[in-house]
């Protein structure tokens, strides 16, 4: 089965004031997969994923040079807008941040900024997106109640259902069970792997478990380098290059 | 399309938040363009070491000694009731109230900062003015001292409440390693806190000390409002803002009174502006000093 | 053992001092409350004034407080709103924000009587409003300017970054993430700003007395060129002018008690909610 580039990273360097945080990263991620990216903190990989919806914008004094195709469309052209990438590539945070709102307004948050007032579209597409981030039998009976009551892997769902209420391409993980305990840990990957049927995933994490478990392809990142790229069996079985390999097998990190 | 938007929503806030600047510069202009004048009619020398003030006289005298000497006395005397009590007060919320007592304490004093000066100077005459002439045999109970006292407890609250915040930015870790080494919790408060609060505790001196000088009702109201060289605590005196309030009113506009009493809110201006920057300056020592950001 | 009786000793000291304050400050508003309430009445509120003076309400008084104060927060607050909102969500630090970020704290330490000479030289002499509601406003609003933009500023830094994070990355656009989701968060913060710089502004009274304020009009303001009375003035009229002095001085406490009653109300509610945002948020 050949799925097709969704995402290409074409030589790209990335400078926060004058120290280089990224150096020459080259990455094709491919579409309907879950691409993991893997290092040890200060790696890059968080800063990496970021640019992917051009949230390095909202950090003051940073650089870039190369280049991001999504579908062949150069997202860092100056033509390009922010908001309509962000449309279609969604992101998922480190620590579950729902808004101090309620849990249908949470979702239907996206919907509401893109001008989309139909009510029972709304209730049809909130509902829809909690089912698939696996919350809708939770929260079904208090859906008005604040997003701030749900424990932190509900909330973490939340903002996954947050994103497919209106993100119909990839989805973006930064480090998404930084912040929780197994149980919640163990159901979000269940479900990235069932979203992955219908969206290109990416993933960062700090939890080599869980890149072997969940992801297809794996990059590790070191020092603001892409080590290596690859199928994950193979990165995990096999790998190419001896930093990888005492990293994978604990040897620093 | 929504890109524009967004530049025009940037712009309209840009725009309006140069307010504050704007009107800054405005007061600076508008007390230059009114106060300028009456240094055609007398130097600035003789305005300000002048020693009489009849401004309404066939042949006017601008000489605002008197005004000054009045402000600095009854803002010297505030400054002997504000800053121990204020600093007192802080020091006792900090190290000596309970959680529960400084939970409810702290609240009420600035609660209390809130009340409106002119109820202070109402205060000041009713009731402070009868108990000092009698007390001092006096013919009049509005004097540089009335002024000083309520001018004092009125900054108090500012001043503790000023203090108070500075006391609870100095690390904690700085109180342990003094009790480690065996002091007491005394010594631990003057040598260890009160030094490493110090700069902000000078902030919220001066801070008290700009809002007395620039203070106007209780002045106007229980200083007594003789325009004479203060000879005593007991005798009537007029500070720059009771001046300004009270004759201002009668001066015509664009004559030499009413350039004059534009000159002396220049004046005062100009100190309270001096004041804040002084305070400025230490407060951002002192945080820097404690690791904080500016 | 010395160092414990110093101890000891300083630690009653710095009692004392907290205690004389309360009680300065709680004979303040026991004296005023005491011999205030026995002026008080129906007719005290509802009513003008009568008999030169002597005898009467304090109604029109009330009414003009409550039109400046109104005035100057329907000025000051889209200004002060929409400088925090620069400063804090717009703004990149850079030498222009530091110049607007001293002026405010500058124009916080202005005088009030200097705000007074302000007003009067632009508003009442230059774009001839005259002595009037409008001229006060203007005037009381600049100087609840500052109060407004720092509360408002604080309110906004407290909102945490990661949920703007999450709206930006759903696609909305900065002013959306501001409106949708950070103005509607500080809220609580904002209003706290607002209405203590209400009892701040409603306290005034240098820099009314020669914009706005009268010692007597006759009937209501008509319109917002009209001059009107407003409470903190009147106290100071009634002990000042006139020729009753004793029947003024029992009016004067009855106004004293309405503006102490008003002021400490506003900002003890405001102060709640602060307190009570601040726990929550800690």
């Amino acid at each position: 089965m050949h799925n097709r580039i969704k995402i290409k990273a074409d030589s790209i360097n990335f400078f926060y004031n004058k120290v280089q945080a990224l150096k020459n990263i080259n990455i094709d991620i491919l579409e309907k997969q879950v691409t993991a990216i893997i290092g040890p903190s200060g790696c890059g990989k968080s800063t990496f994923i970021r640019l992917l919806n051009r949230m390095d914008e909202l950090v003051p004094h940073t650089s870039i040079t190369g280049k991001i195709y999504i579908d062949d469309v150069d997202i860092f052209h100056t033509s390009a807008d922010p908001v309509e990438i962000r449309k279609r590539v969604g992101m998922v945070f480190q620590k579950p941040n729902p808004f101090p709102k309620s849990i249908f307004e949470n979702v239907s948050y996206g919907l509401k900024i893109n001008g989309i007032k139909d009510k029972s579209f709304i209730e049809e597409k909130v509902e829809m997106s909690l089912k698939k981030a696996a919350l809708w039998s939770e929260v079904k009976d208090r859906l008005h109640e604040s997003a701030l009551k749900l424990s932190g892997g509900q909330q973490q769902r939340l903002c996954i259902a947050r994103c497919l209420a209106v993100q119909t391409e990839a989805i973006l993980f930064d480090e998404p069970c930084a912040s929780l305990d197994p149980i919640s840990t163990a159901k979000i990957e269940e479900l990235i792997l069932e979203l992955k049927k219908e969206y290109t995933i990416v993933i960062v994490t700090h939890n080599m478990q869980q890149a072997a478990r969940s992801s297809d392809y794996t990059a590790f990142f070191l020092l603001g380098e892409l080590i290596e790229f690859g199928k994950t069996q193979d990165i995990f079985t096999k790998p190419n290059d001896s930093k990888t390999e005492a990293y994978i097998t604990g040897r620093f990190g | 399309m929504t890109s524009i938007k967004e530049k025009i929503y940037k712009w309209i806030f840009a725009t309006l938040a140069f307010s504050s600047l704007v009107f800054l510069i405005g007061i600076i202009i508008v007390l230059f363009k009114e106060g300028m004048p009456i240094f055609k009619e007398v130097t600035a020398f003789k305005f300000i070491f002048g020693k009489s003030w009849y401004p309404t006289y066939s042949e006017p005298e601008f000489g605002i000694l008197p005004l000054i000497l009045g402000s600095i006395w009854v803002t010297l005397g505030a400054i002997f009731i504000c800053v121990p009590l204020g600093v007192g007060s802080a020091l006792y919320l900090h190290e000596l109230a309970g959680h529960k007592q400084r939970a409810i304490l702290k609240p009420i004093i600035e609660i209390l900062a809130s009340i409106p000066s002119v109820v202070f100077g109402f205060f000041g005459m009713v009731i402070v003015t009868p108990f000092i002439q009698k007390l001092f045999h006096l013919p009049t109970g509005l004097c540089a001292l009335n002024g000083s006292l309520i001018l004092g407890i009125m900054a108090t609250p500012t001043v503790c409440s000023l203090a108070e915040d500075a006391l609870s930015y100095v690390p904690k870790s700085f109180r342990e390693a003094s009790f480690a080494v065996g002091a007491n919790r005394w010594q631990t408060l003057t040598q260890v806190v009160m030094p490493a609060a110090g700069s902000g505790i000078a902030t919220a001196i001066i801070l008290g000390m700009s809002r007395a000088i620039g203070e106007t009702m209780t002045v106007l109201m229980v200083t007594g409002g003789a325009a004479v060289m203060p000879h005593s605590y007991l005798e009537p005196v007029r500070p720059m803002t009771a001046a300004i309030a009270a004759e201002m009113g009668e001066a015509p506009m664009g004559g030499s009174h009413y350039h004059a009493l534009f000159a002396i809110a220049l004046i005062l201006f100009l100190v309270t502006l001096v004041f804040n920057i002084i305070a400025e300056i230490i407060s951002r020592r002192f945080r820097i000093k404690l690791g904080l950001s500016g | 053992m010395k160092k414990n009786i110093t101890q000891n000793i300083g630690f009653l000291m710095l009692f004392l001092c907290i205690i004389v304050t309360l009680i300065f400050l709680g004979s303040i508003i026991y004296f005023i409350s005491a011999r205030g309430a026995k002026v008080i009445s129906w007719e005290f509120l509802t009513q003008g004034p009568r008999m030169g003076m002597t005898q009467g309400g304090v109604l029109p008084a009330i009414i003009g407080t409550f039109y400046l104060t109104l005035g100057a927060i329907l000025f000051a607050l889209p200004l002060g709103l929409s400088c925090a909102i620069y400063l804090c969500e717009y703004s990149p630090k850079s030498f222009v924000v530091n110049i607007i970020r001293i002026s405010i704290n500058n124009l916080a330490g202005v005088p009030s009587v200097v705000f007074g000479l302000f007003g009067l030289a632009v508003f009442v002499n230059f774009f001839k409003f005259g002595v009037s509601i409008l001229s006060g406003s203007f005037t009381l609003g600049i100087l609840a300017l500052p109060l407004i933009i720092s509360a408002s500023q604080e309110a906004l830094m407290a909102v945490p970054q990661s949920i703007r994070e999450a709206s930006l990355s759903l696609g909305a656009t900065k002013w959306g993430t501001i409106k949708n989701i950070v103005l509607p968060t500080a809220l609580p913060g904002i209003l706290t700003g607002v209405i203590l710089s209400i009892g701040r502004v409603a306290g005034e009274t240098a820099p009314i007395l020669f914009t706005a304020a009268a010692f007597y009009t006759r009937g209501y303001p008509k319109s917002i060129f009209s001059e009107v009375m407003a409470l903190p003035y009147h106290i100071y009229a009634l002990m000042t002018e006139g020729t009753h002095p004793d029947q003024q001085k029992a009016i004067a406490y009855g106004c004293s008690l309405i503006l102490l009653f008003m002021v400490l109300l506003v900002s003890g509610i405001a102060i709640a909610i602060r307190q009570r945002q601040r726990g929550i948020n800690a």
